[in-house]
């Protein structure tokens, strides 16, 4: 049950879309967050790529990944730091594409980027047509800052399980916390759930 | 589902709970920015750094959630908070106008584990500030203050006039009895007479002839707009600071 703050009214901004998850406001900005400086790493030496346990099962080069059938993709999006954005219009690779052909027992996944950061996530929310690797958002490439040349789109969960500058997936068998879901942030991070932290 | 190998590693992390706390005293800092005191009974203590998400709700169960920097170190069930109010804004204009000491609001932390400084390791402090930016910047010089630590510790500090710089007498103060803390600030927009900082946005340069480059080991948390981290951050990393060893936070109603 919740306390009644004395003469709080609030903008009363109604959400008639029934598209804002709890506790969120709507944006028309598009911030930014991360914990470190922006990576800056050249096309020629980027890539993305499939792994397990040791083992390298796929690879693709930035231009092998643009090859790759893409799709435009309209989605809202909610950070955990409280703004939603709606009908945002990525451009990006399915992972049921990078997936393909590629045999597994593995439940989950850790994506990892350049700057160190990793966040898991279950296998069965990656794939199924809920998660992209974008490199365009609204007509154009990808910002450094907002995670280019490519991050990780999973609209369903808290953005920050969308990995910016993502290099790659990783199968897992266990479900290993990432960066931030080591620092006190929710394994699974359901909007919807209002999954922000450990325990929610 | 969670393994029982990963709940142990996050064993030491409680749920968060939210708390009821209790306006003890408001600070005005700026013409625009205020610090809240609270009491937080339950509040299970907080590193320098960290923040809270405040919720309100209203008669009718409208409710709406911000985060807010704790703008000092731990002291038992006591925190304090310092708040923008955002022209426009929903929450901030109700914590900095409306609420009275002796009110309530619920609140739940602390919150990130990642920018934080407590002194370990004893390396060299660089912080770079923009406007509020330097609220979780100040908690690290308080507690560096209360704790007597003689890390060495530089700020620079960004502001658009001096009326707008946040705790100015009080940094001057820490500055002045403390030799190993140096502050040096930039005034944007507008520049009293004599004024002897900095007086344009910060770039490359500056960032060197105060910092110097990161080859002392220190680390640099920096904090403030968007645009501002990114010029901040990517310096950093081209004066030679390890790109780990610069952590941001990024805030502000206009994101790029």
């Amino acid at each position: 049950m919740a306390f009644i703050t004395r003469g709080f009214r609030g903008k009363h901004e109604t959400d008639e879309s029934g598209r804002i998850p709890p506790g969120q406001y709507e944006t028309h900005d598009f911030p930014v967050l991360s914990a470190g400086p922006t990576p800056h790493t050249p096309l020629e030496t980027w890539s993305f790529t499939i792994a397990e346990g040791g083992e390298e099962l796929a690879r693709w080069s930035w231009e092998e990944l643009r090859a790759l059938p893409s799709e435009t993709i309209t989605k809202d999006i909610h950070c955990v730091t409280k703004w939603s954005k709606l009908d945002t219009e990525w451009e990006g690779v399915s992972v049921d594409t990078l997936l393909d052909g590629i045999e597994t027992d593995a439940g989950y996944v850790t994506a990892w980027s350049d700057g160190g950061y990793t966040t898991n996530l279950p296998l069965e929310d990656v794939t199924g047509g809920k998660a992209w690797v974008a490199f365009g958002y609204d007509g154009e490439l990808l910002d450094p800052e907002h995670g280019g040349p490519a991050r990780l789109l999973v609209p369903h969960l808290y953005f920050w399980k969308s990995a910016k500058w993502v290099r790659g997936l990783r199968l897992m068998d266990e479900d290993e916390p990432g960066f931030w879901e080591s620092l006190g942030y929710h394994l699974y991070g359901d909007p919807w759930r209002e999954q922000r932290y450990w325990g929610d | 589902m969670a393994g029982a190998a990963v709940l142990g590693r996050l064993g030491t992390l409680a749920p968060l709970r939210w708390l009821l706390a209790e306006l003890v005293e408001l600070v005005p800092e700026t013409p625009r920015v205020t610090s809240l005191v609270l009491d937080v009974p339950g509040w299970a203590g907080h590193r320098p750094g960290q923040h809270v998400d405040v919720r309100l709700t209203a008669e009718d169960g409208y409710q709406a959630q911000r985060s807010y920097s704790l703008a000092a170190p731990e002291d038992r069930e006591r925190i304090v908070l310092t708040v923008e109010e955002l022209e426009d804004g929903e929450v901030s204009p109700f914590l900095t106008e409306e609420l009275r000491p002796g009110e309530f609001i619920e609140l739940r932390g602390p919150i990130g584990g990642y920018f934080v400084w407590d002194g370990a390791g004893g390396e060299p402090l660089h912080l770079v500030a923009g406007g509020s930016g330097v609220v979780p910047l100040m908690a690290m010089l308080r507690h560096r203050a209360a704790a007597r630590l003689e890390t060495p510790a530089t700020l620079l500090y960004s502001s658009r006039t001096l009326g707008d710089v946040i705790y100015r007498e009080e940094l001057d103060r820490l500055a002045a009895a403390d030799p190993a803390l140096r502050v040096a600030h930039t005034l944007t927009r507008e520049q009293p007479e004599g004024w002897g900082g900095y007086a344009r946005r910060i770039d490359p340069e500056m960032l060197a002839e105060v910092l110097g480059s990161g080859e002392a080991g220190a680390t640099a948390f920096v904090c403030g707009p968007t645009r501002f981290v990114e010029v901040a951050a990517d310096g950093l990393v081209a004066l030679g600071y390890e790109p780990g060893r610069v952590r941001t936070e990024r805030f502000g109603p206009s994101g790029a």
